[in-house]
């Protein structure tokens, strides 16, 4: 499939700036953060700098060095501010890993591994930048993909290599490592919808019909929806796991709604997955302990001691926070990876909190961006439903843990303790990184002027 | 396509603004509940672990925070010689609360008082971290090592108030224990002290002093004598004292465990030889609601108002004539805290007034402003200041001539009255000596519940007596 039918070309052309200098400074300046925090928490638990302060910070901003050097050399046009935004995330977030490494006796070294796991993360987008020099070559195989990625999603509950871990069965694991082959799933089940929708798009949005208002789709057409939906309940109900499904069904209705441009799509689904967790609520122990939780979970102390203890934290961090390695984040369970939002407000603050809050926001801006400018339609499926990813991970997680909603155990991107959802997420801006290269190119403006170049007049637009 | 793009950016800024907003509640509206949570370890152990400020006396600490051990409890609470200052401290444990003056002051202690605000915002703009103020005590320490010492194993009390201001010189509850062990950082093991503490026979956490109450038997007989006089007696008024006092509609008597030295003789003699059936006449013919209008001047059915927790004494309201007989020499349902009986005691050697009693003098920050002092107070006039002469001189004759004498102290007016409660048959019964000195002024009770000796040796003149012997010599 290639893209169809193209606007006449004008004469004139549209030239972005690159912004590699800028985006440079950013980086560095948004790996001090991280580094910074690893540093005060060295002072204030021990009164002294960390030994290996010169190797770490080699290390540590080299990686930022070659990640601005990768971009530049391959992707001169690509956004200057996600990479930032994810380093600055992925420092703090390894920053408050290593101070939750310091609670027990002997002291721990996850962040050390989590470092490997950035580096490989980085590693895996050097590749992708480099092997996927157009992300239009992604558009061939959505039913492969889909298929891949639904085996992937139900690997774990494959005997022998299936592995479940504090109650959702989400983990597989090959010769002693620990995987969640969601993570990629997600990844290529994200692919592959928007090759599919974007091939579909037409059969979907005009075809059917009216009823109550709604722009009804046929019956036919409704077999992915049909699938998404038992593969959600699927995962509800045999893996626990309530986050991923909640995840891929969000995926989902995004992505055939701006395929389509018929909200009745989102409408019917939102409907299906409000009726779904119903059914799951009254129907699964599971699910009804974590609504209650939500509401009242003072009502069962011992059951509920992981909320209990965030919400602590948070109040005993108050809006400034304690200080790095001045909190007690370790009273969490789980702080380094569910709960590490509750650990930063802890230390941080609230302030903090929503400071990382408004940095996931300007990374989703951006993604968003990169979808509203890319050219070509698959392109605008791919980034905006990939940035959505990090959008609903982030309400899901941090809403969770500031019991804003139930709490579903889902990563809290580049920040949680955990190699899959990390390397998963470091592709994920890999291919983003790609198509806003491609959206910000050189490249003649189209006759009918698009929303893109039209900026004179809506400025104060969310999204530009 | 960017139209539905657009719109789902919308929509994740509203979730984005929806997380902002419920931080915001969180910092807002829930923080203060959640910091009050009592299963909030963060905040407990922050408490525990605080600067405390110091109790003392003089100027030697009685309770301390010293530096801890590790990060969880930087700092924790010590007690030098916790064994002799216990009943007034109290203890400062991280399951089982506070008591004593621990309990009492702990907002200026730790250091969260309202008064305390401004040190503490200049504690944080200076970067220091914050401590507490301290609490000067009213005690004196030989008398307070005087009374531990004197009541050794017993189980018991004693308490010397200078009965002119109210101040504690010294206030003990024995057997005594080490608050060091339930302010134990180790928390099993402050557990399983508490525990054995807890469980123990002899009751080593009652506060026998102040937070206790006793039959006061005959030591009981000085309020009688005080509403007698009141009621226009003097010393030397004669009341009938039968060996055997036929109580009023029932078929029980009461008997003497003394030689009353006739059938009929003065209140003085009665109280000096403590004889039974005369002070049941003067009840009788009181009446019980003089004799409940003057136990309750002196403090009886009325909260204490010294300033660690105590109990309320009783003395009991709608009674018989048999009751009311009863009651006169301090059975049936009187019940008194040794602090009561002090207050008795006090009142009568003070001239009448009755003065508050205190333990804490002053509470001083450590920059050394003073943050509260405590001045004597008057909590009334139960009696006239010639009713507390007579009955003076009754207490000088008891000490001089009567059961009192193993009370006397040469070089000194000591006044005095002994008392022997019993409260069941099958157990020894209370001893109790309550009296005052005039130079130095000071008035004290010594009181024993239990001291493990043969039931015919107990008596408050021979048992309590040298308990207050012991104290006075030391505060001379």
């Amino acid at each position: 499939m290639s893209v169809q039918v193209q606007p006449a070309v004008s004469d004139q052309v549209i030239v972005y700036n690159k912004r590699r200098g800028t985006e440079l400074a950013l980086i560095l300046f948004a790996q001090t953060f991280g580094f910074g925090g690893w540093i005060i928490t060295n002072l204030n638990l021990y009164g002294d700098l960390p030994d290996n302060l010169i190797p770490v910070a080699c290390i540590w901003f080299g990686m930022g060095i070659a990640a601005h050097l990768i971009v530049r050399l391959k992707l001169p046009y690509a956004d200057p501010l996600i990479l930032p935004s994810v380093f600055l995330l992925n420092g703090l977030g390894l920053a408050m890993i290593y101070r939750i490494d310091q609670i027990p006796d002997p002291i721990k070294t996850d962040s050390a591994t989590q470092l490997l796991w950035t580096a490989l993360g980085l590693g895996l987008f050097a590749l992708v930048v480099f092997l996927l020099r157009d992300h239009r070559r992604l558009q061939r195989y959505p039913y492969l993909l889909f298929i891949a990625g639904l085996v992937l999603l139900l690997l774990p509950l494959a005997p022998f290599i299936g592995h479940a871990s504090g109650g959702a069965q989400i983990w597989i694991r090959v010769f002693g490592f620990s995987f969640q082959p969601a993570e990629v799933a997600k990844i290529l089940l994200a692919i592959a919808f928007a090759a599919y929708f974007y091939e579909k798009r037409e059969v979907l949005a005009l075809a059917g019909r009216r009823f109550m208002g709604l722009e009804l789709p046929r019956a036919r057409d409704l077999g992915p929806i049909a699938v998404m939906f038992v593969l959600s309940i699927l995962v509800m109900v045999f893996q626990n796991d309530l986050g991923t499904s909640l995840l891929f069904f969000g995926l989902f209705t995004v992505m055939i709604y701006i395929a389509t441009e018929r909200i009745a799509w989102p409408i019917l689904a939102g409907a299906g997955f409000v009726g779904a967790a119903f059914a799951a609520f009254f129907f699964t122990n599971h699910v009804a302990r974590r609504v209650n939780a939500w509401l009242d979970p003072f009502s069962n102390y011992d059951a509920n001691l992981q909320i209990i203890s965030a919400q602590f934290g948070l109040a005993w961090g108050g809006l400034f926070g304690r200080g790095w390695g001045l909190g007690r984040p370790g009273l969490t369970p789980l702080a380094k990876s569910d709960m590490i939002a509750a650990a930063l407000g802890e230390e941080i603050g609230i302030l903090g909190l929503m400071a990382i809050v408004m940095v996931y926001g300007l990374l989703v801006a951006r993604g968003f961006k990169t979808a509203v400018t890319s050219p070509d339609g698959f392109g605008k499926l791919l980034a905006a439903g990939l940035s959505f990813t990090f959008a609903l991970q982030v309400f899901a997680i941090i809403g969770g843990v500031t019991r804003l909603l139930p709490l579903t155990g889902l990563t809290t991107p580049f920040m949680s303790q955990g190699g899959s959802s990390l390397v998963a997420n470091w592709i994920i801006i890999g291919i983003l990184m790609v198509i806003s290269h491609h959206a910000r190119r050189p490249q003649a403006a189209t006759a009918a002027p698009q929303d893109v170049a039209s900026n004179s007049e809506d400025q104060t637009a969310v999204i530009r | 396509m960017n139209g539905p793009i657009r719109k789902v950016a919308v929509f994740v800024a509203i979730m984005m603004a929806a997380l902002l907003a419920n931080t915001t509640y969180i910092s807002v509206f829930r923080t203060d509940s959640l910091n009050a949570e009592a299963r909030n370890r963060r905040v407990r152990d922050a408490e525990f672990a605080a600067n405390r400020g110091a109790i003392l006396v003089g100027n030697t600490a009685i309770a301390e925070s010293v530096s801890g051990d590790g990060t969880r409890f930087p700092y924790v609470r010590s007690y030098p010689d916790g064994e002799t200052w216990s009943s007034v401290t109290g203890w400062y444990s991280y399951d089982y609360a506070r008591s004593g003056l621990e309990q009492s002051y702990n907002d200026v202690l730790a250091g969260t008082s309202s008064e305390q605000t401004f040190t503490r915002v200049m504690d944080v703009l200076t970067g220091r971290r914050s401590q507490g103020a301290n609490v000067s005590t009213t005690l004196n320490a030989a008398a307070q090592k005087a009374a531990v010492t004197a009541l050794g194993d017993k189980q018991g009390a004693a308490i010397a108030m200078d009965y002119t201001t109210g101040e504690i010189l010294a206030l003990a509850s024995t057997p005594t224990y080490d608050p060091s062990l339930l302010s134990d950082t180790n928390l099993t093991a402050a557990r399983d002290a508490w525990s054995t503490l807890l469980n123990a026979d002899e009751g080593p956490l009652k506060n026998r002093a102040t937070r206790e109450v006793y039959p006061p038997g005959s030591t009981f007989k000085l309020v009688t004598a005080a509403a007698a006089i009141e009621d226009g007696w003097v010393p030397s008024t004669e009341v009938d004292s039968p060996d055997s006092l036929p109580l009023p509609g029932s078929s029980r008597s009461m008997g003497n465990s003394t030689n009353c030295g006739g059938t009929r003789i003065t209140l003085e003699q009665a109280l000096k030889v403590s004889c039974n059936t005369a002070f049941g006449n003067v009840g009788l013919q009181l009446g019980s609601e003089k004799l409940q209008a003057m136990a309750e001047a002196f403090g009886f059915n009325q909260e204490q108002t010294i300033d660690i927790s105590a109990a309320t004494s009783r003395f009991p309201t709608d009674i018989d004539a048999a009751q009311t007989a009863l009651s006169a020499i301090g059975q049936y349902e009187v019940a008194a805290s040794p602090l009561q009986m002090l207050q008795v005691a006090a009142t009568i050697a003070n001239d009448g007034t009755m003065m508050r009693p205190y333990i804490a003098s002053a509470v001083t920050n450590r920059d050394l402003s003073v943050l509260q002092s405590t001045t004597p107070t008057e909590l009334g006039q139960p009696i006239s200041s010639a009713t507390a002469e007579m009955l003076q001189q009754m207490m000088v004759a008891t000490v001089e001539s009567g059961t009192g004498t193993p009370a006397q102290v040469s070089g000194l007016v000591v006044g005095g009255k002994t008392g022997t409660a019993q409260w069941d048959l099958d157990q020894p019964p209370y001893a109790w000596f309550v009296g005052y000195a005039e130079d130095p002024s000071v008035a004290i009770v010594a009181f024993v519940e239990n001291a493990d000796i043969e039931r015919n040796d107990i008596s408050g003149g021979r048992l309590a007596a040298p308990i207050f012997t012991a104290i006075l010599e030391a505060l001379r």
